[in-house]
């Protein structure tokens, strides 16, 4: 019901929006949880477990009740607090973990079995057969219990991640937060206030207290005013990170429709020099039959709603208390018109006087009322009582709000004086609590500690500091005695987010579950999306009590983060699809995709897979023609993928010795050699060419996949081993485009377009030339096992160079191949890829032992020669020869073995069908393969059902003498 | 004269204009690389006038690794003292102008952009969401080298946070 008058809502805005289908009217301002209560809806959720029907608890993050699902254009979030989501107009809500409907709930009937279904239940019963766990028991047990649902598509919504940098962070803006930020703000440090809720004050806009509206309004004003202060409303620290780093939350478009470009959320981390915990405390629901019924709500979350949102909690207002704060609630109430019945105060010594009854020594031993609270029952110092409310307040007591302080692990220090936990200094290095988050309740003292904090963090800055006047502020002492459970007959929750009951607890420590720790997993308490902060402490309180410790010696669990909920869509915005990686494109890539080449991704990169021409309909026909264009005319490649990384130095010779298996020293410039590279522990790492273009300069070139892995390979060699040696490297992989021109009319196509005709130019060398003005590098070296040659240009001419050559090429019956032909190309002249140096062999493996210079030392050289990494055990290369089609992953088993792993023979890496032999091919690692040449081996491969006889051979299929590429 | 066709990394792309910043490709002409050997560093400085100082940039200097500047321009002869690589083609050049320039780029980059820890004249060699990339603070914006291949994807980044800052700006948070 709205109080006229009161509140901070927009009463010149109305919203319309709606809950399970129904229409209902609130105000700007308002969150859904006050729109509902002023609707007079009291019911908005089932429970986890017994599917309870609940209401309204809190007016907070902290939520354990009114969790909701937002269904908005195709999105749906679910999970979403109502007391923190704001309503805009055309909002649609509904209930959620109900069937079918939120009044009739059919699940509830789990309810009725309650005796059963305590703690552990399902462990115990749910144990045999243990096959059905997994694939009955659970899935059964997971639709029965549980929260919202997720849609199982995209997220059609934009997020948003972001870095921040401070001076001083501070967390929550109540009277503490607010004065240390004044504080460091007015004596010029970069300041950060963030909170979570969308206004700030904290407690000074819900309890509307003797500070008064204006010295919010002032200090808001002059912090808003201050260039070097920045506002965070909606925005919620959610954990404390090694160096003054801190994760945060920021809702910035939930409260408005979705609209393009406009984040939902944005995942912040905040690096700050010197942080404030200025989050407040959490008040704690008390324990006692029937504790759960939609009316029950804590005190502080009726304050909030009266003087926040001008809303009654209810029409007969009872009070059960345990301190004096509850009774500033009360007053509040009753100013506002609000009928309050009682004031129950547990404690004996009390003052008993206030504008209604108050029973001391109270206690509520039940309630009733199935989907709204209709009275309590129980016992005070004058005897028993039945009242009837419709709606009950609990003040349990203060639970300063620790989390942040103890995300690295550090535990709080509880206080007897005020029964709460409270940080203990030096926690998080940096961070320092102030106001009701360190146990000082009145505003006063959050005041005074704020200010205080803060000039603390600047002189930890080594800033001046001058500390501004204190406003005049209520320093009420926080009167309490500590009240965790009720004696009564029903089930008293502690737990309301996850259905745990101080039964439960009490179960957990008679079954040897005693450690606060094994409580929390036997009973799940604190699991939920609340992560026990309405409960933890009751619980270990109750845990403390049945075992016949202190609270202090049974300790907490361990606080994580997140503090709140965060979404995972917030902490992978950008990444989604395609955000996933970058995206690499060669300069030839428009090029091939306007001859309607399908790309296939090559790491990052974008390569063509083929280029079909009119009437092709398969892949296979644009391959076997592109490998039988390049084998008889001229084909033209983009190869810029491949790793090229420029090495200069007097020592660069040496350098290079040391990272190859063969000499490099010994190579005359003007000349290129192929190179094998090891890993430390002697398998194959790379392989490549490398050219030598002057006395003290080469050109390095690597594999498309290892060219990142091969750079950080030198620079770790060059740090760790040899840093004295004059050598300096660094990458040009995208200072080039380099072009392959392969085939019998390759010298022909590059004289078309070079600015003079080749000379001599023999297999292995390498120069500089102009091509159409430009100038290039040239290499003759080849791939396809045809008379080969490499162009590069610098990549702005990239393109152009790729279509000219294109153009001719096509004059000569030749064109464009893709990766497909190349592939099918190198198999049939047994070149190796990534394929076949996959990480597991050896310079021996692949048939390069002799590769391994004897006469001087490299990296891998010692550890190649461990037993067991040469010989005759060892898987070698070798070709396969097949009328059949096979594929790679295949394994090979001797003829007339049985097909089993201990007979296994080697496997297949690498297959094609070759147009040039007209055969199928493949290269594969056999055992002891290179003495098997001539021989048969059978082919298994489960995947795709092939059993075949294949012929083993030497792995060069095509020109073993390399002829052709020497033309 | 080259008879071949050159072409920028971002051709393609138009300059865009959201919440009063602009990101455009930028043509920075010639860059090469400098890595001074072992011991030569003074004669270097000597020989270029001056050699950048960790994340600064000194003239057409830019400091990019340990004993490693680009010179944004033909470098003079070097033998014997440094290794100099022309670079000019490997790298996209894009410019942010304007009040969200910080703003935007601290949604990609984990550094801090505030002008006082950051100002004209500061360079950094850091990841631009997952890619690697030189930045520089000039007087008036900020030049972002990366790979040229990578070019298109940073434009996007930078696009898309600009454009969530132009939401934010239009809804008022």
């Amino acid at each position: 019901m709205r109080i006229a008058g009161k509140g901070l809502i927009d009463r010149s805005e109305p919203v319309t929006f709606t809950f399970d289908g129904t229409r209902h009217h609130g105000f700007k301002g308002d969150t859904l949880a006050s729109a509902l209560l002023a609707n007079g809806v009291r019911l908005v959720g089932r429970s986890f477990k017994y599917h309870r029907p609940r209401g309204i608890l809190t007016a907070g993050p902290e939520e354990p009740n009114a969790m909701v699902e937002v269904l908005d254009n195709g999105s749906q979030t679910p999970n979403t607090r109502a007391t923190v989501q704001e309503i805009y107009e055309g909002m649609a809500a509904q209930s959620q973990n109900r069937w079918p409907s939120l009044r009739f709930d059919v699940m509830a009937v789990n309810d009725l079995a309650a005796p059963f279904l305590g703690a552990g239940f399902y462990y115990k019963t749910f144990m045999w057969p243990r096959a059905f766990w997994e694939g009955l028991y659970e899935p059964l047990i997971r639709r029965a219990a549980g929260l919202g649902t997720l849609k199982p598509h995209h997220e059609p919504a934009s997020y948003e991640k972001a870095f921040a940098f401070c001076d001083l962070l501070v967390i929550g803006s109540g009277p503490a937060g607010l004065m240390a930020a004044l504080t460091a703000a007015q004596n010029g440090a970069d300041v950060i206030l963030a909170e979570q809720d969308s206004v700030l004050g904290g407690r000074l806009v819900a309890e509307a207290n003797a500070l008064g509206a204006d010295w919010l309004t002032a200090t808001l004003a002059e912090l808003k005013s201050l260039p070097n202060v920045r506002l965070m409303p909606r925005t919620t620290v959610v954990g404390a990170y090694d160096q003054g780093t801190y994760a945060a939350l920021e809702r910035v478009g939930l409260h408005l429709p979705n609209q393009p470009h406009l984040p939902r959320e944005c995942f912040w981390r905040i690096v700050a020099s010197q942080a404030i915990l200025a989050t407040g405390a959490l008040e704690r629901p008390i324990a006692f039959s029937n504790n759960d019924r939609p009316g029950i709500m804590l005190a502080s979350a009726a304050q909030t709603y009266l003087n926040r949102f001008g809303v009654s909690p209810g029409d007969k207002v009872t009070l059960f208390a345990t301190n004096d704060h509850a009774r500033t609630v009360a007053r509040q109430l009753i100013a506002a018109g609000v009928k309050v019945v009682a004031i129950l105060d547990s404690r004996s010594e009390a003052s008993s006087v206030e504008d209604c009854p108050v029973y001391l020594n109270a206690a509520i031993t039940d309630t009733a009322g199935r989907r709204s609270l209709t009275q309590i029952t129980g016992h005070h110092a004058g005897g028993d009582f039945l009242i009837e409310t419709d709606c009950l307040l609990m003040s349990g007591g203060w639970n300063p709000l620790v989390n942040l302080a103890c995300h690295q692990n550090a535990r709080p220090a509880w206080r007897e004086d005020i029964a709460a936990f409270v940080p203990q200094p030096g926690m998080v290095p940096g961070l320092s609590a102030a106001g009701s988050a360190n146990g000082a309740f009145s505003t006063h003292a959050a005041l005074f500690e704020g200010r205080t904090t803060a000039l603390a963090a600047l002189t930890a800055m080594g800033k001046p500091a001058q500390a501004p006047d204190l406003p005049q502020a209520e320093d009420a002492p926080y009167r309490v005695q500590a009240l965790w459970q009720v004696p009564g007959k029903g089930r008293a929750w502690l737990d309301f987010a996850n259905d745990v009951t101080v039964k439960d607890v009490r179960q957990s420590a008679q079954e040897g579950y005693s450690s606060v720790e094994h409580m929390k997993r036997y009973t799940t308490q604190g699991m939920a999306p609340d992560q026990g902060k309405n409960s933890s402490v009751g619980a270990l309180a109750v845990l403390a009590d049945a075992t016949g410790r202190g609270i202090p010696e049974t300790g907490t669990t361990t606080f994580r983060a997140p503090f709140t909920p965060v979404s995972i869509g917030a902490l992978g915005a950008g990444g989604q699809g395609a955000g996933f990686a970058p995206q690499r494109y060669m300069t030839s890539d428009q090029a091939s995709r306007d001859r309607g080449a399908p790309m296939i991704e090559a790491g990052l990169w974008y390569r063509p897979s083929y280029f079909p021409k009119p009437g092709e309909t398969t892949w296979r026909q644009s391959c076997d023609r592109e490998v039988l264009m390049v084998r008889s005319a001229v084909g033209v490649a983009d190869v810029s993928t491949l790793g090229k990384i420029d090495i200069q130095g007097k020592d660069a010779a040496r350098f290079l010795d040391f990272v190859y298996t063969n000499t490099f020293s010994s190579l005359p410039v003007g000349r290129v050699r192929y190179g094998l590279m090891l890993r430390e522990d002697g398998f194959v790492m790379d392989d490549g060419t490398t050219a030598r273009l002057g006395e003290n300069h080469y050109l390095m070139t690597t594999t498309t996949a290892a060219a990142g892995q091969v750079m950080r390979h030198l620079d770790f060699i060059h740090q760790a081993y040899c840093p004295d040696f004059q050598v300096r490297f660094i990458s040009v992989t995208e200072s080039w485009a380099q072009f392959a021109v392969a085939g019998p009319l390759s010298k022909m196509l590059l004289n078309s377009l070079l600015d003079e005709r080749l000379a001599d130019f023999p297999f292995m060398s390498c120069g500089e030339v102009t091509v159409e003005g430009v100038k290039a590098r040239l290499f003759r070296i080849s791939f396809s096992g045809e008379e080969g040659y490499e162009i590069a240009v610098p990549t702005a001419y990239g393109e152009a160079l790729f279509r000219d050559l294109l153009a001719k090429a096509e004059t000569l019956d030749g064109g464009a191949y893709g990766m497909e032909a190349l592939n099918v190309m190198r198999i049939e002249k047994g070149f190796i890829t990534h394929a076949e140096i996959h990480g597991r062999v050896t310079a021996f493996d692949i048939g390069m032992a002799k590769m391994v210079a004897a006469k001087k030392d490299c990296i891998g050289k010692a550890s190649a020669t461990r037993p067991g990494l040469n010989g005759p055990e060892r898987e070698q290369l070798v070709g396969l020869r097949c009328d059949a089609a096979i594929g790679a992953g295949a394994h090979l088993f001797t003829p007339g073995d049985k097909v089993e792993r201990v007979n296994d023979q080697g496997y297949v890496t690498s297959v094609c069908y070759s147009p040039t032999l007209g055969t199928n091919l493949a290269l594969a690692f056999l055992k002891d393969g290179r003495a098997r040449h001539g021989q048969r081996i059978r082919l298994v491969d489960h995947m795709r059902k092939t059993d075949v006889i294949c012929e083993v051979t030497d792995p060069v299929f095509l020109d073993p003498e390399g002829a052709k590429l020497r033309a | 004269m080259p008879n071949l066709i050159a072409k920028s990394a971002l051709a393609a792309h138009a300059p865009v204009t959201l919440a009063g910043t602009t990101l455009e490709e930028a043509h920075v002409g010639q860059i090469t690389s400098i890595s001074v050997f072992p011991g030569m560093l003074a004669e270097v400085a000597a020989k270029l006038g001056a050699f950048p100082a960790p994340n600064a940039v000194k003239g057409n200097l830019i400091w990019t690794g340990p004993e490693q500047a680009f010179l944004m321009g033909q470098a003079p002869d070097l033998a014997g003292l440094a290794a100099t690589t022309d670079q000019t083609g490997g790298w996209a050049a894009l410019r942010l102008t304007g009040p969200k320039a910080a703003d935007t780029l601290m949604r990609l980059y984990p550094l801090d952009l505030r002008a006082t820890h950051f100002p004209p004249g500061t360079c950094a060699r850091s990841p631009l969401g997952h890619m690697q990339s030189i930045l520089i603070r000039e007087a008036d914006s900020f030049l972002i080298l990366v790979f040229r291949s990578m070019a298109r994807t940073a434009w996007h980044e930078i696009e898309a946070a600009l454009h969530a800052l132009d939401a934010r700006a239009a809804a008022g948070v």
